[in-house]
């Protein structure tokens, strides 16, 4: 006997079914290549993104075995330089110069793009960072360290405008120079906007002589790594770190990882919801071919087969969805990468273009992973299929069984209870992974309570008086909750899934906006970037507090610290706080007491959560020292964490008392374009270029725009939710109503009107669309506390207030109420259309 | 012509004894339920509605299990079957025919009456030039690419004689196959089925209500709670 006698009539009846519904098969295939597109459109944009990164990293780094850097951009004094070189075990150290500074804009009015520029002895460089080498061209250059001419990389050369012996005006360190471009950096990468010139000539001509931000070191060959790495950290000041390029790559990746992750997330709940609505349709499917499958049965397939044709069925849908979503999700990665860039919308990553290229083996897990999930989501249905009694089902039709059969509720209680557990777990590698394995536990709960929810929301029901329509829908909805579960499980599953994000975002933008306002209270701010030259200085401070109009000016100073080498660099800002702390920040809770002698600093949430810091707390800062944690404030700007404390203690301990930004209050009444002018006016040229110039009314809606590009995929996946979500329930309602052909056939017997069926189909989708809504919004707004209170606060370190938006929760509910019920009415209607006389002799 | 006694002794197709089968584990069905069948022989099984009638016919082809006795097909006694053994019986040596014709909606005619020869392992090519022989033979030449939508309720009881026929089974089982039919359109069924059958050496179990039918076969036997008995029908008319 052979082992299995499918596969010739499998593929007729698989066929068959396919081409008798194949709205139901779309929707299931869509169902699978919407999470599968969105999971590879995901991970392509990540990896283009952080190749292009480290590309981008690399081209400024060249390709020293190790550097040292200074930890302000202000840099290190250039004494280090000799006392580094005379280490043993080092071969050589090239001096390195790095500003940040910005190219002349194309279009007037328009901010130039940002370039990094570096000051190299090339002789050094020539040992250490031969890619930092610029090729002269024609007589254009000649030895780059006798000329005043500068090295472009390719993509610099195009943005400036420039061409090898013109010349190119650069902003950098607060002044504006006129460089002649000498030729270009053969040995960056594409994207990397960056310019090199002679060490010398970049300490003299940006004022950073007697300055240096990085050295760039080659190793001895031979020499023992980790001992020469001691050697160079025991030598190094406070204010220089060892960075080696694995640190420079983690960085990389973990300032996005958390974002990166999260998305990635989000595309797989969305696979997961597509799982539902297969299982939906499988099992809808199933249902309606109970009989068909009992006479296979008789007719001598065995049930192990059966359920193989099932599987196989889930298998191949899963299949074809796979295969489109790939290729939906390469399309969807370009348009991204194109539109929003390589951070999708984050705020990551700066730079130019982000090339994309195809990843097989990615392409083979995703599609791997949707076939999984398609398989997996038919496996229920399948199983149902095979251990259905041929005899019963055959002469029983679609739905056997006793009606008064008992549904428990321990198993989608035990679910729920579970993703509760697993929601009050900690991170795992710092990420919360528990926290989405609770959404996926309490979703699938939901899902599975619901045949349960059914028979104790309609049981009531049934016992009160209704017209003749509703109370043989209510029969129906109480005496097949399978059924109603199956519809429910597509409707309760994309519900909550958009329930939890939409109050998820709204809290947080709301939380956001909020947050704005009590940072934001002066009438004009600014920034100033480059700030190697030391910021805005005193004498300028005070010119600037003296143009008319200006009440008083609070100066803040910030400075990057690093609390270890390979995590990102945390803000220490020094700014007017300690005499009203609750006005300067927006605080969580009180400000502590300041013990005598102390020296206070408030942290921001993020820099608390990661550093497991508490208000009371002592702690030593890089720069400062010992400091008491008075307080901790929000913060939703800086991800890894930010520190203030106040002006005067700032000065005192680092010396600066140059300022990196400054928040202008108006005499009442005065207007507060003049006094722009007269801080624009009041710059020195080269400072100008780099300093922003804002109102907080317009850097608000700025903040709320940049917010919401950075929500953009957050919202299109909740777009992409509901359309499924309203997609499933329209393709449950008619498979199930047309499944009933013969029983409206029965009814029309009976002297029911065709009015009356289409009521009670109506009644019937009315009230399983308002159980699903209910159930979904209900689950939603636990998953979106889950949301709120676990995996924010574990991937970004924030945390926000609960915000409902009601008007999109209540559009939400009415839509799928009206959706299911008119879904349910013209699906009746296309099932009445028929004679009811065929109708009952209708075959299945 | 009905008749009770059977025709020469030979290996019975179908062999039956001590029978028992209760519903609700209450009701009492039937008991000592003793049948032989041989080749090629038709039987008839009349009985009142509740009787037992199609329980018999599916304890008949192992889709049932007996609350007592022994049921035999091709020498084969069914109780020591697993599941998969009975199935593989029903699939090589039964063919069905039902009261609600039960043609697959979404396959051809031609693939609805192959499926039993492709369930065998049989290619699709070959099962459906034997289908189309099949439904040559019930008089469907030419219709094997039709869907059954197109079709009559006689017509699609054509077809599901010719699928019960196609892989030459040595027993066919009826439930009621005429009961969905005018009496013009059954009697032509009837003829067909029993025709099919008799030129295939087939023995033919069918359960039905109507004496019309019963008439037509070898044997016509009565289910009873203790069992079967024959039975002389006087009248061939409903």
């Amino acid at each position: 006997m052979r082992a299995i006698d499918l596969p010739p009539a499998c593929g007729w009846l698989i066929g068959g079914e396919w081409r008798a519904h194949p709205g139901r098969l779309v929707v299931a295939v869509l169902a699978i290549a919407v999470g599968v597109a969105l999971g590879f459109a995901v991970h392509l944009v990540n990896t283009a993104a952080l190749s292009s990164f480290a590309r981008a990293v690399g081209s400024v780094s060249g390709t020293a075995d190790v550097q040292a850097r200074s930890i302000s951009p202000r840099g290190v004094d250039e004494a280090l330089y000799p006392r580094l070189a005379r280490i043993p075990g080092v071969a050589t150290v090239s001096p390195v110069v790095e500003l940040s500074g910005r190219l002349p804009p194309r279009e007037a009015g328009m901010g130039g793009q940002r370039i990094t520029v570096l000051g190299i002895d090339s002789l050094r460089a020539m040992a250490a960072t031969p890619s930092l080498l610029g090729m002269p061209v024609g007589n254009s250059g000649r030895d780059l360290a006798l000329t005043d001419g500068i090295y472009l990389s390719r993509a610099a050369m195009v943005a400036a405008g420039a061409s090898p012996g013109k010349t190119v005006r650069i902003v950098a360190a607060g002044v504006a120079r006129d460089l002649r471009v000498a030729g270009v950096l053969a040995g960056a990468g594409e994207e990397a906007m960056l310019g090199v010139l002679d060490i010398g000539e970049a300490q003299w001509r940006f004022g950073q002589l007697g300055r240096l931000q990085r050295f760039d070191i080659k190793l001895d060959e031979g020499a023992d790594r980790d001992t020469v790495l001691a050697r160079l950290e025991a030598t190094l000041p406070a204010e220089a770190e060892i960075v080696r390029a694995e640190d420079e790559a983690s960085r990389s990746a973990s300032l996005s990882r958390a974002y990166r992750v999260n998305l990635g997330m989000l595309a797989m709940v969305a696979l997961l919801t597509g799982g539902f609505l297969v299982f939906s349709a499988q099992s809808l499917s199933v249902a309606r071919r109970g009989p068909q499958f009992a006479l296979l049965r008789v007719l001598g397939m065995r049930p192990a087969s059966l359920r193989a044709l099932v599987l196989l069925e889930g298998a191949a849908l899963g299949l074809v969805g796979a295969t489109l979503g790939v290729a939906a999700g390469f399309g969807m990665a370009a348009g991204v990468l194109a539109i929003l860039g390589g951070d999708l919308g984050g705020g990551y990553f700066r730079g130019g273009s982000v090339p994309l290229n195809f990843d097989p083996l990615a392409a083979a897990g995703f599609a791997a992973l949707g076939l999984a999930v398609a398989v997996a989501s038919s496996w229920w249905p399948a199983a149902t299929a095979a251990r259905a009694q041929p005899a019963v089902a055959l002469k029983a039709g679609v739905e056997a069984g006793d009606p008064r059969d008992r549904w428990p509720a321990w198993p989608g209680a035990a679910l729920l209870a579970g993703g509760g557990l697993a929601a009050l777990a900690p991170p795992v590698f710092g990420l919360p992974l528990l926290g989405y394995a609770a959404m996926a536990l309490l979703l699938a709960g939901g899902v599975v309570i619901m045949p349960w929810a059914a028979r104790a929301l309609f049981g009531p029901l049934r016992h009160l008086r209704w017209p003749l329509p509703v109370e043989l829908a209510l029969a129906r909805l109480w005496g097949a909750p399978a059924a109603a579960a199956v519809a429910l499980s597509g409707i309760v599953a994309s519900t909550s899934l958009m329930v939890a994000m939409a109050v998820m975002v709204t809290s947080f933008r709301g939380s956001v906006d909020e947050w704005l306002g009590q940072l934001l209270p002066a009438d004009v701010y600014i920034h100033v970037e480059g700030t190697e030259a030391g910021g805005l200085p005193r004498e300028l401070q005070a010119r600037l507090a003296a143009i008319p109009g200006v009440r008083s000016v609070a100066f803040v100073r910030q400075l990057p610290i690093k609390l270890s080498p390979d995590a990102p660099a945390v803000v220490l800002s020094g700014q007017p706080v300690r005499a009203d702390p609750a006005a300067a920040l927006p605080l969580i809770g009180a400000t502590l007491p300041v013990p005598t002698g102390a020296v206070p600093v408030w942290v921001s949430e993020p820099m608390a959560w990661l550093n497991d810091i508490e208000a009371g707390d002592r702690i030593t800062l890089p720069l400062v020292g010992p400091v008491f944690v008075a307080g901790i404030w929000r913060d939703y700007a800086r991800q890894f964490g930010a520190v203030a404390m106040d002006e005067a203690d700032f000065e005192r301990l680092t010396g600066d008392t140059g300022k990196t930004e400054a928040a202008f209050t108006l005499d009442p009444g005065q207007d507060a374009a003049p006094v722009m002018r007269a801080v624009r006016a009041a710059l020195p040229e080269g400072v100008r270029e780099q300093t922003i110039i804002a109102e907080p009314r317009v850097m608000r809606v700025q903040a709320l725009a940049i917010f919401d590009q950075s929500f953009m995929v957050t919202y299109a996946l909740e777009v992409i939710a509901i359309l499924i979500g309203l997609v499933g329930v329209a393709t449950a309602f008619s498979a199930q109503t047309l499944a009933r052909v013969r029983e409206f056939g029965v009814m029309r017997h009976l002297g029911v009107q065709r009015a009356q069926i289409g009521w009670q189909l109506a009644s019937e989708g009315a009230a399983l669309g308002l159980l699903g809504a209910l159930a979904g919004l209900s689950l939603g707004l636990v998953m979106a506390q889950v949301l709120i209170q676990v995996i924010n606060p574990q991937s970004f370190h924030w945390t926000m207030e609960t915000r409902l938006p009601w008007g999109l929760l209540t559009g939400l509910v009415t839509a799928l109420v009206v959706a299911a019920a008119g879904t349910a009415v013209l699906a009746g209607r296309r099932a009445l259309s028929g004679e009811a006389v065929l109708a009952v002799r209708d075959d299945w | 012509m009905a008749t009770s006694s059977p025709p020469a002794a030979r290996t019975p197709v179908l062999a039956v004894h001590g029978l028992a089968k209760s519903v609700g584990g209450a009701r009492q069905l039937f008991a000592g339920l003793e049948l032989s069948v041989a080749p090629g022989e038709t039987v008839a099984i009349m009985g009142e509605s509740g009787a037992g009638k199609s329980t018999l016919l599916n304890l008949l082809a192992g889709l049932d299990v007996a609350d007592a006795g022994e049921v035999r097909v091709a020498g084969l006694a069914l109780t020591g079957l697993d599941e998969a053994k009975r199935t593989a019986l029903r699939r090589d040596r039964i063919g069905f025919v039902f009261q609600a014709f039960h043609v697959l909606p979404h396959l051809t005619l031609g693939q609805n009456v192959a499926l039993p020869l492709l369930l065998k392992g049989a290619a699709p090519k070959e099962g459906l030039a034997r289908a189309a022989t099949l439904l040559a033979a019930v008089g469907l030449e030419g219709r094997a690419g039709d869907y059954p939508a197109v079709l009559s309720g006689g017509e699609m009881q054509r077809v599901a004689i010719a699928r019960a026929l196609v892989h030459a089974p040595m027993l066919l089982l009826a439930d009621e196959p005429t009961g969905n039919l005018d009496p013009q359109i059954a009697d032509k069924v009837l003829a067909l089925l029993l025709g099919q059958a008799r030129a295939q050496g087939a023995a033919l179990v069918m359960v039905t209500h109507s004496a019309r039918a019963a008439a037509q076969t070898d044997r016509v036997l009565q289910l009873a709670a203790d069992g079967l008995h024959p039975v002389v029908l006087h009248h061939a008319s409903d």
